[in-house]
């Protein structure tokens, strides 16, 4: 089974900025990830910390002043190896939706007020798939919408009659309408009461078993992707600070905001003991602390944190672990604290993949 | 549950709730449609709950739960269709602004809530001068006094800051430090946190937990976040579609929920420590509260509802010390604790 293991799609060195010159604003600052066949990589991050530019800029949806600086995005189709930089316009939009499909958090709000939820998802099959005819079009929308657990009478409902759970729902079954190879959720289930979103989720991971597509789920809930995701990267002040799978990045973090966006989460077992989140608020991407973004917060800070910009690199004591983070604290010549060399799980007893 | 163990017996304060809500009911009128003509949205309905010094009473619910319209009944800014309130155990001044002296409301959103224009000496002064607390010379001494109550140190230098010069956490801050302006007694927190990054968070709800504990102010917390209400909150009160479904201590109800909509919640949480995924106890969303099921209005998506529950509203059932729920499942063993989530489910 390598074709499991088969990256889909294949960021490496994106920099985004929104304006140009001197004022620029860095909003995500060389990012590289890998999203394999089959995979679900959580991307975790708080506002500003450049989660959302990073799909944005990978599907090419992103705004002016937003400017991809460098990188490129290698999506692996079955046609070969394409970059998604390099496309024109009528290239990606061949792509788009058809291999590539997105699903923004405002999305239930998205859907056209004046049109049925019928009419809006066989619009979709109408510019993609020209094969089908217009009975078939039908048939085929409504069993996208039981995909999602919609009755096919829903078809002929408008937007407004649907609860926001049932409208995100129509979302995916749109998203998935083409069957891409690649999904990308930003924030999917924010503005969503916790029982509709389990039960998203859950059909989500059904969906995702059978039709084997890949997912970016963007989110600022840590805790969710820990359930959720194979793997985890962190995003701080446009960088990747860490990443990693999903169970080992939950009990053995290396990065120290990781270790203190988890312990900003209180727990909902075990004795009530105080916590105190991480001191000081997300940085301001105008004016970025010199070296490591993260040091004016960081609890084992030293020096040369405020002088070294830290690559995301595998630590140096466990070079085979399949993580990587971006800390001086694991680089050469310096000792890591306790709490963030905990080694209660090995990639040998989990078998994953980074 | 009294945090400091050398003063748990000189608190008989701890007896008569500052603030006290019976039966509150809140209808709104449906002013759209004329299919609707005359309809309501039964919003609250015969909520009861109590507010003591010192403590964090959370409420927890969904949206359109009514935890936020129970927050505005509390401080008086809807009025109540049914139900009074008590202020120590009298009856509680009308409205005005004797009442919003001892009763203080905060928002959600600290991006909203502060007037862009002006500077945090003008916002935090306000109140000050309203309710006649500082003037003139003492005025700057009473704002700084106040900023550091909240942490926003150095107060010197916060003072002279616009609302945009702070972040989500410290324009929360600010916002709390302008309700404990008038000295209120009773703090209404209305989702203070959800606003704000995650990592931000915990500051607010520790400020929270020590203005309980050093002023002793009682805390109304209203939350969608269970795990944040069993941090932060000594007792916890669970509402759905308008009612209030289960109470108790904190940790009591979310270690061992006894009503089958708190362990639905509760299982649909994310809870990164949970082996495998979780199997949700029942499904669907919250009913219209134009037209709420009759009898118990979880009981559409009750997984264990009887022929009673569809006619029959349940009352607050002792299930445990000092902890209730409304489900007729209790009914018969009061003294037990009650377990619908016993697999043994035929109902379903």
């Amino acid at each position: 089974m390598s074709a499991l293991n088969d990256p889909v799609l294949e960021i490496s060195g994106l920099s985004v900025d929104y304006g140009f010159g001197p004022n620029a604003v860095h909003a995500v600052a060389d990012a590289s990830l890998t999203l394999r066949r089959g995979e679900v990589l959580g991307l975790a991050g708080e506002s500003g910390s450049g989660k959302s530019t990073l799909a944005y800029a990978v599907t090419r949806l992103l705004r002016e002043p937003g400017v991809i600086t460098s990188g490129s995005a290698v999506f692996h189709g079955a046609e070969g190896a394409q970059d998604l930089f390099d496309l024109d316009a009528d290239g990606i939009r061949a792509l788009r939706w058809s291999q590539i499909s997105v699903v923004f958090q405002s999305a239930m709000n998205s859907l056209n007020p004046v049109l049925t939820v019928g009419v809006q998802l066989t619009d979709v099959l109408r510019a993609h798939s020209k094969e089908l005819g217009r009975g078939e079009r039908r048939e085929r929308a409504a069993e996208l919408l039981d995909m999602v657990g919609i009755t096919a009478d829903r078809l002929r409902s408008y937007p407004h009659e649907l609860s926001g759970g049932m409208r995100q729902r129509v979302m995916i079954a749109m998203a998935l309408a083409l069957e891409p190879r690649v999904l990308i959720m930003d924030e999917p289930t924010t503005a969503l009461d916790v029982v509709t979103q389990r039960e998203i989720l859950q059909e989500l991971g059904e969906l995702r078993e059978r039709l084997g597509f890949a997912v970016l789920f963007i989110t600022h809930d840590l805790s969710l992707l820990v359930e959720l995701a194979d793997t985890i990267a962190v995003m701080y002040a446009g960088r990747i600070v860490e990443h990693a799978p999903a169970e080992q990045l939950f009990r053995n973090p290396r990065h120290p905001y990781t270790e203190g966006l988890l312990g900003s989460f209180p727990a909902l077992h075990g004795e009530r003991k105080a916590m105190t989140g991480i001191p000081g608020s997300p940085p301001d991407l105008r004016h970025l602390p010199p070296g490591c973004p993260f040091h004016p917060r960081c609890g084992h800070a030293m020096d040369a944190c405020s002088t070294q910009v830290p690559e995301l690199l595998p630590i140096h004591w466990e070079p085979t672990e399949p993580r990587r983070a971006s800390c001086l604290l694991h680089a050469d010549g310096y000792q890591a604290p306790e709490s963030l060399k905990k080694t209660t799980l090995r990639t040998e007893e989990i078998g994953s993949t980074l | 549950m009294t945090d400091e163990a050398g003063i748990v017996t000189e608190t008989p304060d701890s007896e008569i709730p500052v603030l006290e809500a019976r039966n509150l009911v809140k209808h709104f009128p449906v002013r759209r449609g004329w299919a609707l003509r005359g309809a309501k949205v039964h919003a609250v309905e015969d909520v009861s709950i109590a507010l003591r010094r010192g403590t964090v009473t959370a409420v927890v619910g969904e949206s359109g739960s009514g935890k936020s319209t129970l927050a505005r009944l509390l401080a008086r800014r809807a009025s109540l269709t049914g139900g009074e309130l008590l202020w120590e155990g009298g009856a509680a001044p009308s409205s005005g602004r004797g009442y919003a002296r001892e009763v203080q409301l905060v928002l959600q959103d600290p991006f909203a809530s502060l007037n862009p224009v002006h500077g945090l000496r003008y916002i935090l002064g306000r109140p000050l001068k309203i309710h006649g607390t500082a003037d003139g010379q003492a005025m700057d001494a009473a704002i700084k006094a106040l900023l550091e109550r909240v942490a926003l140190t150095p107060s010197d230098q916060f003072i002279e800051k616009m609302p945009h010069e702070l972040s989500g956490g410290q324009r929360q801050r600010v916002a709390i430090a302008r309700a404990l302006a008038v000295r209120p007694q009773v703090l209404l927190a209305d989702e203070p946190v959800s606003m704000l990054d995650v990592s931000i968070r915990l500051g607010v709800l520790n400020l929270l937990a020590d203005l309980r504990d050093r002023e002793r102010l009682a805390i109304l917390y209203v939350t969608h976040d269970l795990a944040s209400a069993r941090y932060l909150a000594d007792t916890i009160a669970v509402m759905y579609a308008g009612r209030v479904v289960e109470s108790g201590p904190a940790v009591t109800v979310a270690d061992s929920p006894q009503h089958p909509y708190t362990q639905l919640l509760l299982s649909a949480v994310p809870d990164p420590d949970r082996d495998g995924a979780p199997r949700l106890t029942g499904a669907g969303s919250p009913p219209s509260l134009i037209h709420p099921p009759a009898g118990c209005r979880f009981h559409p998506r009750c997984p264990f509802a009887m022929a009673k529950c569809k006619v029959e509203t349940p009352p607050a059932i002792s299930v445990g010390d000092g902890h209730t729920s409304s489900c007729w499942l209790h009914e018969n063993n009061e003294n037990a604790q009650a377990s619908p989530a016993a697999d043994t489910a035929g109902a379903a």
